[in-house]
């Protein structure tokens, strides 16, 4: 796939429909893959990668790059999850389309270095794609993973492999996937007392450390200027200060995005403490498919999101305490 | 905390300024009693009322919070409430799924010619919230008085 | 020569608890590897590394410094500040018990960070050398050897126990009154456990970087390398990195108005956030670019220049694991050590 992904790159770049591409550049090891720009085939032929470790989502970066006065269109390479960001990005126009080139690729999940290491191993130096397994050489000698063990979370309940937004696709388009599995995790913490949610949240929470990762990578977080980083708010930004200031920005960063996130999961992917913070966006999903009908950010460019709409005969917001009080 | 005084809330009242508020102004005018601990703060529509309002007056010391507007349909500037309507349900289920005690919040309807409505509101919120106790899985623990 | 046979650990973190608070590495959710206060039962994390570095333990994260009061006409200031008790971490590896020698010579030079000073005063490091060192490890690049940290005492591991040796008077004193749970022991052993840490370490991928063309006075040949551009433009701006980092030292101070009390406090700033840096007037660093040359020019070339040619990096890895986008310093000083024929 790779060489597929590159060839097609450097046919656009030779004809001239595009002047630059926006894929994954190798690192030192297998797992530490930077977005980046191509603007030639040279660089193509030496840099670019596209393996089972390329789960950066690409989209955020194309509010930039097709902004640059002068510079022509950008391709971007985007896997299924990273089209529905792309599309929702569109819907709010903060992505000038006509610079964009979009190929949609496919994608059967995204590993996760973590994965591997939470199973014991340490020292990787690399990482083969045998078949159904991964073989990893670390130096401690040669370890063997299957790939679903070492896939992210987020894509084990992976939402659909069909493409929300774009121009062109490489390789066969998928379906979606039922959603059997992408809320078992919030159904369990919905059935749990009130006192037994606080204390999960508490102790995921208190980890922490305010880096602001998870807002940063979100595509759909795209404001100029974030609540958050104005101190005349009265917001602590950087500061752990208060288990008060952890709520305060995980409710109100899961709420700014509430009706718009399209579960890419790239804010629990980048977590430096591994908070679960998917667990936010997806109850708002949730909510927002139980309560006004089943709706997907991103999947269309046109329409309304939920919480710019309404009906007349909205539920009430005393629904929640009549919830689960049978 | 003394643990025999009573527990007496802090309750903020946010009332949009063409129904709720008049609604209080009417209750007061017609000397309906509601609770003294209520703070009241006008807004322009129910709909102003952002997310970060509510987490912050529960931060500065509010055991609970309580918005009030014009009954679905009736807003001033025709939709607002109809927004306030999905943005709370979902805050609440949001603070509800972190185990912050359900009864904190509320969403009222009460229009300017329902003085006793707001009255009666009021005493059942205040009820309601000094059986919880004081707010603490919402506290800061910086601003706490005692 | 002292030794702790591992079963035996438990009983001298008994002992050691007794004589003063102790902070050991816990296996935490996720596994993350976090230091906890050791009380009978705590289980000592086997994970390498923690993922928060042990700056915290005298650099906290966030701290308040002085508080102010109006009663009436009158202004009063409140000293926040409490008699800190003494105190000892367990397990700093090498690269961490190095980047106290680092922010020490950021915090005690004339003036000294009283805040700072007391907590290293009361704080005792028995640092742990690494038996099985990651593929992210790169100490050995400037000159850290991970067989034989640094610290008040040294726990050398040879995988069934640890040879104990104090480099520090407050060190001597420490195993002085715990003499009780160690076996004597020669040093061969240590030697050998040593030998076996460094046959790994030497085989570590990134074990040796080119920093020839990093250090004080390399200002004017780095600066404005045209490679900043590249290297800089994936960079989300979130300060993963640097809160990670234990040798990151820049805050932010800033007020807290609680309603009775002003609180000033500090925390810990990034070069990667927009607001840093701004004062009255603007922010001298406005794109990306400025901001993340600034965090590896601050370790590869200001710090050296200011500090008789030591690094400010210790190599401990964490911000190649951490960074959302895999961009780290590694990759920034073999991309600059290329030749800039670019340029």
């Amino acid at each position: 796939m790779q060489e597929r992904l590159k060839a097609r790159a450097r046919e656009l770049l030779g004809d001239g429909v595009v002047t630059r591409v926006l894929g994954w550049k190798k690192g030192e090891f297998s797992y530490d893959i930077t977005p980046a720009v191509f603007e030639s085939a040279e660089e193509l032929e030496r840099d670019f990668v596209f393996d089972g470790f390329c789960g950066a989502n690409l989209s955020k970066y194309l509010i930039q790059e097709a902004s640059k006065p002068g510079k022509g269109k950008i391709l971007v390479f985007l896997k299924p999850c990273d089209s529905y960001s792309y599309g929702e990005l569109l819907k709010e126009h903060r992505i000038a389309k006509e610079n964009v080139y979009a190929v949609g690729i496919p994608c059967e999940g995204m590993a996760d270095a973590d994965r591997i290491r939470a199973r014991g191993i340490d020292g990787i130096l690399g990482i083969e794609h045998e078949g159904e397994d991964f073989l990893v050489h670390t130096l401690y000698g040669d370890e063997r993973v299957s790939v679903k063990e070492a896939l992210a979370e987020r894509c084990l309940s992976c939402k659909s492999k069909r493409h929300a937004s774009c121009d062109e696709l490489i390789g066969e388009e998928g379906e979606d996937v039922p959603d059997d599995v992408r809320f078992t995790e919030v159904a369990r913490l919905e059935a749990m007392t009130p006192e037994e949610r606080f204390e999960f949240w508490r102790g995921e929470l208190s980890r922490c450390v305010r880096c602001n990762a998870c807002r940063n990578v979100c595509p759909a977080c795209s404001c100029e200027n974030c609540v958050f980083d104005n101190p005349a708010s009265g917001i602590s930004q950087k500061a752990a200060a208060d288990p008060f200031e952890e709520n305060m920005y995980h409710i109100i960063r899961a709420f700014h995005v509430a009706g718009r996130c399209t579960d890419c999961g790239e804010c629990s992917r980048v977590c430096p403490e591994h908070i679960p913070l998917h667990l936010l966006n997806r109850k708002f999903i949730k909510d927002i498919d139980e309560l006004y009908g089943a709706y997907r950010a991103g999947e269309s460019e046109d329409g309304k999101n939920p919480l710019v709409s309404y009906t007349e005969g909205d539920v009430e917001p005393s629904v929640v305490n009549e919830r689960g009080r049978a | 905390m003394q643990v025999n005084e009573e527990f007496v809330p802090t309750i903020v009242a946010f009332c949009c300024n063409w129904c709720s508020y008049a609604g209080a102004d009417l209750s007061g005018t017609n000397r309906l009693p509601y609770p003294a601990n209520v703070k009241i703060i006008r807004v322009p529509c129910s709909c102003r009322v952002n997310p970060t309002f509510i987490l912050r007056a529960f931060q500065r010391g509010a055991d609970g919070v309580i918005i009030c507007g014009c009954h679905p349909g009736d807003c001033h500037y025709t939709t607002g409430n109809y927004y306030t309507r999905r943005r709370m349900t979902l805050l609440f289920s949001m603070l509800d799924y972190l185990g912050i005690e359900r009864a904190r919040t509320r969403v009222e309807w009460v229009s300017a010619a329902e003085g006793q409505k707001f009255a009666e509101t009021m005493r059942s919120f205040v009820k309601d919230v000094t059986a919880l106790g004081p707010n603490r899985r919402l506290e800061d623990l910086r601003c706490r008085k005692d | 020569m002292k030794y702790l046979p591992t079963a035996r650990l438990d009983r001298f973190l008994e002992d050691a608890a007794k004589l003063r608070k102790i902070y050991v590495p816990v296996d935490g959710e996720q596994n993350r590897a976090a230091y906890r206060l050791w009380m009978p039962g705590t289980v000592v994390s086997k994970a390498l590394n923690t993922t928060r570095s042990a700056k915290d333990f005298f650099f906290p994260q966030t701290e308040n410094l002085v508080g102010f009061r109006r009663t009436e006409k009158k202004l009063e200031i409140v000293d926040p500040r409490r008699e800190t008790e003494d105190f000892a971490v367990f397990g700093v590896r090498a690269c961490d018990a190095r980047s106290f020698s680092i922010l020490d010579k950021v915090f005690l030079s004339d003036p000294a960070d009283t805040y700072y000073a007391n907590r290293r005063a009361h704080g005792l490091v028995l640092s742990v050398s690494c038996r099985r060192p990651a593929e992210t490890c790169f100490c050995t690049a400037f000159g850290i050897d991970p067989s034989a940290p640094e610290g008040d005492v040294t726990f050398t591991d040879d995988g069934e126990g640890y040879y104990v040796r104090a480099n520090s008077e407050k060190g001597e004193a420490f195993l002085e009154s715990l003499s009780g749970v160690f076996d004597e022991a020669d040093e061969a052993g240590e030697k050998e456990a040593r030998a076996q840490t460094k046959r790994i370490a030497d085989r570590l991928p990134l074990g040796t970087l080119p920093l020839e063309k990093f250090g004080g006075g390399k200002t004017k040949d780095l600066f404005d390398r045209p490679e900043w551009s590249s290297l800089s433009e994936s960079c989300i701006g979130c300060g993963t990195c640097t809160f990670v980092c234990p040798t990151c030292q820049c805050y932010d101070i800033r007020d807290f108005d609680t309603g009775r009390e002003v609180r000033r406090f500090r925390c810990w700033d990034s070069c990667m956030y927009s607001d840093f840096t701004k004062m009255a007037g603007g922010n001298p660093r406005l794109t990306q670019k400025e901001r993340f040359r600034q965090r590896f020019m601050h370790k590869l070339v200001y710090f050296p220049e200011n500090n008789g040619g030591e690094f400010g990096c210790v190599g401990c890895g964490r911000c190649l694991r951490a960074c959302p986008i895999g961009m780290n310093i590694v990759k920034v000083l073999k991309t600059l050590a290329e030749d800039g024929n670019e340029s």
